[in-house]
């Protein structure tokens, strides 16, 4: 009996440490995914600002042959080029496994993947697909970071096999929802940044205002400044993905950890209570046996 | 007096937004001083020193690559980076320096690498120029 009371107390402490734990990782998810939603929000005039300095472009492209851009060419055949946006770490619930899912669509003969998040390369790894480049992005990554990755899919486009490159990431609904998908970042067919923007006034939408004037005139020239643009365009969009995905890994994280956090606890509460009875019903077999030893002793 | 409306945006912050008298760009081919009332275009921005003159006083920000778009009563800046004198760390631009000469002295790296070390250098040198600047005018 003591040392089944014992046992059961050994084992209250040890999901008391583990609730402890996932309390704190927790805590750490939330702000981290704070964080990432503040980033987002603060790149976003940045962004409204991009797809207004392109939108008298989109009019001019399509009357001056001249002016479009190799990233804006749609080809026929050729392979896919796969951004693969995974997480560093596990315990974030189902993310990782609702994202790698997403990849089997991708024929193994036809797709190439470059990836970001130790999981997304694991993954891959075992699944033997072809993987270019890995990169590693820090949890304070900056614009600066992501570049380095776009720059890396433009080069691989500019090569010519490639035919399209999707981003396979995951979209940022709410805190409780997170969705796997995929947009096509190159070629590049609209200028508008126009997709729902993390944080909490989606229905904000980017509702790109006309410029006042239309007639500018472009240093050096239009087919420079657009040539320098568009990667330019390409590469926000990959650094936004990526902000999205974070948030979307934190947000994840936090609410797995929240349950595990609930679970932990509704455990001690029984382990407790199975302790009391032990603990009650041999007190009560104690005072029996005092008591019958006294009805003998009168 | 007419003014401009300067916006300059990062992809972290809008980092400074205000009415201004007169703005110097970096542009790609030279340094552009806009008045209100310019003629309107668009331009790439190499890393420099970008020099904003409100009420007689001026303001200089060290700033990375990016664009400009000029209209006639404003001025917007996309750049990947954008500090005010006063927030610039010289020690830490100093490092960057010497990590950016380090790497293309050693020149391993492919074309497209070096170039990046390069714009990098720039863009410290940059805020050093700036930061430096202040400096100078401060000891007279």
């Amino acid at each position: 009996m003591a040392a089944n009371t014992r046992d059961i107390r050994r084992r209250i402490k040890s999901v008391k440490n583990t609730a402890q734990i996932t309390k704190a990782m927790q805590m750490v998810a939330a702000s981290k995914m704070r964080k990432a939603q503040l980033a987002a929000i603060a790149s976003r005039p940045y962004a409204q600002e991009l797809s207004r300095l392109l939108l008298p472009f989109s009019d001019a492209v399509n009357e001056d042959e001249n002016l479009v851009h190799p990233l804006m060419s749609v080809k026929a055949d050729g392979k896919d080029l796969v951004l693969l946006i995974a997480t560093d770490k596990g315990l974030c619930g189902a993310l990782n496994t609702n994202i790698l899912r997403e990849v089997s669509r991708f024929a193994p003969e036809t797709t190439e993947f470059v990836c970001v998040g130790k999981k997304g390369v694991q993954f891959l790894a075992r699944a033997k697909r072809t993987v270019l480049a890995d990169f590693h992005l820090k949890d304070n990554f900056s614009f600066y970071d992501a570049q380095a990755v776009a720059k890396f899919c433009i080069e691989r486009f500019a090569k010519g096999d490639i035919k399209r490159v999707v981003v396979l990431y995951t979209h940022y609904v709410n805190t409780l929802v997170q969705a796997p998908s995929e947009r096509v970042v190159i070629p590049v067919q609209s200028f508008e940044v126009g997709h729902a923007e993390l944080g909490h006034d989606s229905e904000k939408s980017d509702t790109v205002v006309k410029p006042e004037v239309t007639e500018y005139i472009l240093e050096p020239n239009g087919r420079d400044f657009l040539g320098s643009l568009l990667p330019h365009f390409v590469c926000y969009k990959i650094f936004h993905v990526i902000l999205e995905a974070r948030a979307s890994e934190h947000s994840s994280r936090m609410v797995a950890m929240k349950n595990a956090t609930d679970n932990a606890k509704q455990l001690i509460k029984d382990l407790t209570l199975e302790y009391n009875k032990i603990r009650q019903a041999s007190i009560t077999t104690e005072i029996l046996e005092i008591a019958s030893a006294q009805m003998i002793l009168s | 007096m007419p003014t401009l409306k300067l916006e300059i945006f990062t992809p972290e912050a809008v980092a400074y937004r205000d009415d201004v008298e007169m703005v110097l760009i970096p542009a790609e081919l030279g340094d552009m001083g806009v008045y209100p009332m310019h003629v309107p275009l668009m331009t790439r921005i190499m890393p420099g020193e970008l020099i904003v003159t409100k009420d007689g006083e001026s303001v200089h920000l060290a700033i990375g690559e990016g664009f400009a778009e000029i209209t006639q009563t404003h001025v917007r800046v996309l750049v990947d980076m954008a500090i005010e004198e006063r927030y610039i760390d010289e020690k830490a631009a100093e490092e960057a320096v010497a990590r950016a000469q380090q790497e293309i002295r050693e020149a391993l790296m492919g074309n497209q690498e070096v170039a990046a070390a390069q714009i990098a250098l720039l863009k410290s040198l940059a805020q050093l120029k700036v930061r430096r600047r202040q400096y100078s005018s401060s000891l007279k």
